[in-house]
């Protein structure tokens, strides 16, 4: 019995002085992440903080992670205890945090507060909340490219009947529409008869959903399949059924070294150098950031020789080029028609409202200006040769 | 089960008597429990110590300051600890007569979620139609009475056809997993984005009222006074000892003359809507937002804290405690030290193996072979 009193009292003094050690001074960024490196969604955010904070020479006790973080008062909670833990910037990955980050950020003036995929930045107009956000419908362009080529192939080999895609979604709101209408538009470009049909799992993350609508639409017919979602079910549906894959911000090799043909990803590491830079050296940060592919904020990776079609890195290629010189237009209203009809105007919902009102003129010019009045997309229009579930 | 001492030398010469056997304490001092449930915890620990050694290469000691850290190294921690253990315990106080009449309510995530969905409603619906003190006793009398509903449902059915409870109370889960699914879609902003974001974050309308600048201060309060109120409840009222009796007992229950399906029903309905109202203080004094994950498992959590306190409000405010402490640590863990969650959460399970085991040991007596019997 004493010698357990003894212990005791032991552990009653280390206690408080473990818990003094404070750490160095000096700059200090905070990183909030919805789900951890299992989601690619979320990989694709830490990789590049990781990065970022390495290229600029930051020590691993000025960079703070936190994982897991629902979309909810948690957000908040952890936003204010890196405030707490000296950081001076403070970013978070999921468009969920965004009026979290917003409390946060009137509460806490002095701290920087970034949000990507938020839409908010500029109806708030804060002077330390920033969104960020990228023309990610030009690598979805590209990759469907290379799928429009593949399936060109596939049919010239007669293993496929018909130019039929399917595409796994989580919601059915403008940024995963930007992407799927962007992704058909550039298989489109080089694949004129090819219609595609979309399914959506409502969750970002879910691997039986998206394995499961991988199947079905496979099941339909569709030759090749793309997904907007985060986790592995799609593309190793895709490898079980032998079907080609375009994947989102992730090389998916791994999961499908027979069938992963290419993905396209929004890089993040500039614009976490930008604002680390910025905050570190009371520069400017851009309120609505947007990666591009000529600022390498979006980026094409993982093509997969073994898969792809003969000449898709060329062509890929090709048409970068054109892209970054506006040579190309991915929503080039001559392209597309909507119930039939070619697009001549289109007010879109670009500042958020309850309503979901259109606010802002995006049609001119012959193209639909996406990521041009906010970075994140808003492009909703529901194009013909893209057949879409039904609404609830 | 005993040895008989005056035998020992002829017994052993004809039967191996085995190294120890297990018998129960007739009673055990405070003194020797807490004893024993400080070795565990002491124990538990240099077995994690060995796991982050092995695995993480990482100084034990200080992953375990880390683990202090999360709870306790700023004022906003300590805060964020009392509100997390508050709302635990509130859950956990709900289900804890459902427990004890032996009725396993497995339902108080879904009881809780319909709560704060109500709560939710009304302050979307209402919010610009009354004034605020008015709204809130509306939000608060819908979630009781969502949450009472919830706990209804599986209670009239096992009262009347005996339908197993752990099932049906699993399922109103599920179901009402599914309503809050629909409810978001309905009040999702921006379209298809199943987010609904802060609501009424301009008016506040429907906001509990923040006390001395501190926004959880009154639901902790709150949940205080529950604790005490269901102290008393089930300890000094009419009410709590039939629970007791229906629970050791329901024959016993009968012919005494209670009225063993009206216990049930009346149990579950208070259990149902003390986790509405648990999901009234999520959405009208935390989160100010609803989403199918924002009970967040505590209804599963709650009871485990409601069996280490063996069903004693005043103790599950330790138990709380103790589930809470861990948890943020192992969140401050994996900040820290940039590991995996999973690892955390592997220390976190390992913590509680043992405090639960400990329990075995207060129960029962391990009674070693006297040395010198084999010789």
């Amino acid at each position: 019995m004493k010698k357990l009193l003894a212990l005791l009292l032991c552990l009653v003094m280390v206690i408080p002085f473990a818990g003094c050690s404070e750490e160095d001074e000096g700059f200090k960024v905070g990183f909030i992440f919805l789900h951890d490196e299992n989601s690619t969604y979320d990989k694709n955010f830490i990789d590049a903080a990781k990065a970022a904070t390495k290229a600029l020479g930051l020590k691993d006790s000025q960079v703070v992670f936190k994982v897991n973080i629902p979309e909810d008062n948690a957000c908040y909670e952890a936003a204010a205890e890196l405030v707490d833990d000296g950081c001076d910037l403070i970013f978070a990955d999921s468009f969920g945090h965004e009026d979290f980050m917003i409390k946060a950020a009137k509460e806490f003036k002095d701290v920087i507060f970034c949000h990507a995929t938020g839409t908010k930045a500029h109806t708030e107009n804060l002077p330390n909340y920033f969104n960020a956000f990228a023309t990610i419908y030009e690598g979805r362009f590209l990759a469907g490219v290379a799928a429009g080529l593949k399936i060109n192939d596939m049919i010239a080999n007669g293993d496929a009947a018909e130019a039929k895609m399917g595409y796994v979604g989580a919601h059915p709101y403008a940024e995963v529409i930007s992407g799927l209408s962007s992704f058909y538009l550039g298989a489109k470009y080089v694949c004129p008869d090819v219609t595609m049909s979309v399914k959506y799992t409502n969750s970002w993350f879910d691997i039986t959903a998206e394995n499961e609508a991988a199947n079905a639409l496979i099941k339909e017919g569709c030759v090749l399949i793309s997904q907007h979602a985060d986790s592995e079910g799609a593309p190793k549906a895709c490898e079980a059924a032998g079907v080609p894959n375009v994947a989102y911000n992730l090389d998916t090799r791994e999961w499908g070294p027979s069938t992963a043909l290419v993905s396209s990803k929004i890089n993040w590491q500039p614009y976490f150098e930008h604002i680390i830079d910025a905050a570190m050296n009371d520069k400017e940060i851009t309120q609505d950031y947007c990666g591009t592919l000529e600022n390498d904020g979006v980026q094409i990776l993982g093509l997969n020789e073994d898969v792809a079609a003969p000449g898709t890195a060329e062509k890929l290629e090709e048409v970068k080029a054109q892209l970054i010189a506006g040579e190309i237009k991915v929503f080039d209203t001559t392209t597309f028609t909507v119930g039939g009809k070619t697009i001549t105007e289109y007010e879109a919902d670009v500042d958020s409202d309850p309503d979901y009102t259109g606010d802002t003129q995006v049609v001119a010019d012959g193209y639909f200006h996406e990521s041009e009045y906010r970075s994140a997309p808003y492009f909703d229009l529901k194009i013909d040769g893209i057949t879409f579930p039904k609404e609830n | 089960m005993h040895s008989k001492d005056t035998n020992a030398k002829n017994i052993t010469t004809q039967i191996n008597e085995p190294l120890f056997h297990v018998t129960k304490r007739a009673q055990i001092s405070w003194q020797k429990s807490w004893a024993i449930r400080i070795i565990a915890i002491a124990s538990s620990l240099v077995i994690c110590a060995l796991i982050i050694v092995l695995i993480t290469g990482l100084n034990p000691l200080t992953v375990y300051s880390a683990i202090f850290d999360g709870s306790f190294s700023s004022e906003r921690k300590i805060w964020n600890l009392l509100r997390e253990l508050s709302m635990l315990l509130c859950v956990s106080l709900a289900v804890t007569p459902a427990f004890k009449m032996k009725f396993w309510n497995i339902g108080a995530e879904g009881q809780g979620l319909v709560g704060a969905l109500a709560s939710a409603a009304c302050m979307i619906y209402l919010g610009d139609k009354l004034p605020n003190s008015n709204l809130l006793l509306v939000m608060l009398l819908s979630s009781l009475a969502a949450g009472a509903l919830w706990g209804f449902i599986p209670a009239y059915f096992k009262a009347k056809f005996n339908t197993n409870e752990t099932l049906f109370t699993l399922m109103m889960n599920y179901i009402a997993i599914q309503l809050v699914a629909y409810f978001v879609l309905l009040w999702e902003n921006p379209k298809g984005s199943s987010i609904v974001g802060i609501i009424n974050s301009s008016t506040g309308a429907g906001y509990l009222p923040v006390i001395g600048g501190k926004q959880y201060l009154l639901p902790i309060l709150i949940v205080a006074l529950v604790t005490g109120v269901m102290y008393i409840y089930l300890r000094y009222t009419k009410q709590g000892y039939e629970i007791s009796v229906v629970g050791e007992s329901q024959n016993t229950a009968k012919y005494v003359g209670i009225n063993v399906k009206k216990v049930i029903i009346r149990t579950m309905i208070i259990s149902g809507a003390l986790c509405g109202l648990a999901g009234f203080l999520f959405v009208s004094g935390i989160d100010y937002t609803i989403n199918a994950n924002l009970i967040g498992g505590l209804g599963f959590t709650a009871i485990m804290v409601s069996w280490l306190a063996k069903f004693n409000p005043v103790y599950m405010i330790m138990s709380s405690f103790l589930i809470v402490f861990l948890d943020r640590g192992a969140s401050e863990i994996a900040t820290d030290f940039r590991l995996n969650e999973s690892i955390a959460d592997a220390l976190t399970g390992i913590i509680l193996f043992f405090i639960i085991g400990s329990e075995f040991f207060i129960q029962y007596q391990l009674k070693f072979r006297k040395r010198g019997n084999n010789k």
